[in-house]
């Protein structure tokens, strides 16, 4: 007997909204990245708790396609932006706003 | 309170204690150094609900692989650290604020109130050996695919790596 499910889905719940509030509200597009990478973490723990309530294993199969895209995502999107770097010298997300009319 | 329900709430503190300051950090340098604590608390976490492969591979993915890619490029930049980081403007927070607020509130609500969540989760364990067999049993198709995504994801940032570094050459070659 560990806690009740309701609590550790609530601290997956809180995860999930800090990681949107990096994701939303910082300039650099490294911690944009990285507020991503909370946000799929907290939908993992979430997943692990599911596959132990309902002691079905298919919610950790679940968690290790999470790391899998996880892993992918970082790959793509930090070469997107060393290479954003390389062109313009800066990764603050505020000045690429060249299409703005 | 047996001691393990302590072990998760002491866990929970220090994931979100150590989150919370990872994304208020000036400096990205010190929120990614920050975010392997939690990272690794996390591990920690799934190895309580029963979940050991996962927790190792959290570990040696999320707290080892991808953190320290973080890390790389960090210092591969060289970026300063900016005031703040912060979108200013008060008027621009609000309706985010208020909008995210409410679906916190709702979600917080929804979970509190399902009867179902309050029974406790049992104390079980998933052998690494089941787990192994029943995703090469049951979702064989899918790990191709994901074995599909990581090539495309390599091949897509050798290619942005490589384009990059073939404009610098002939760059270079010009000015000379």
């Amino acid at each position: 007997m560990i806690v009740p499910f309701s609590h550790v889905l609530l601290l997956a719940v809180l995860l999930f909204f800090m990681g949107a509030a990096c994701a939303v509200s910082r300039r650099n597009l490294i911690m944009i990245l990285v507020g991503v990478e909370i946000m799929l973490n907290a939908a993992g723990l979430a997943f692990i708790a599911a596959s132990l309530k309902w002691q079905q294993l298919d919610g950790q199969i679940f968690v290790i396609f999470i790391l899998t895209v996880a892993a992918a995502e970082v790959a793509v999107g930090l070469a997107l932006i060393v290479y954003a770097h390389r062109r313009t010298g800066s990764v603050d997300a505020n000045r690429y706003s060249l299409l703005k009319g | 309170m047996n001691p393990f329900s302590f072990l998760f709430y002491l866990l929970a503190v220090i994931v979100l204690a150590s989150t919370a300051i990872a994304i208020s950090r000036r400096h990205v340098l010190h929120a990614v150094v920050y975010l392997i604590i939690s990272f690794i608390g996390t591990g920690l976490i799934f190895y309580l609900l029963g979940a050991p492969f996962l927790a190792l591979l959290e570990i040696i993915i999320y707290a080892g692989a991808i953190m320290v890619l973080f890390l790389f490029i960090v210092m591969m930049l060289r970026l300063t650290p900016q005031h703040a980081g912060w979108k200013a403007g008060i008027a621009q927070w609000a309706p985010a604020l208020v909008l995210g607020g409410i679906s916190l509130a709702i979600a917080g609500f929804m979970i509190l109130a399902d009867p179902a969540g309050h029974a406790l989760l049992p104390t079980l364990t998933a052998r690494p050996v089941e787990l192994g067999r029943f995703l090469f049993q049951k979702y064989w198709f899918a790990v191709e695919i994901a074995s599909f995504l990581l090539l495309i994801a390599l091949v897509g940032a050798l290619y942005l790596g490589r384009q990059g570094e073939k404009k610098e050459k002939v760059r270079a070659r010009e000015e000379l």
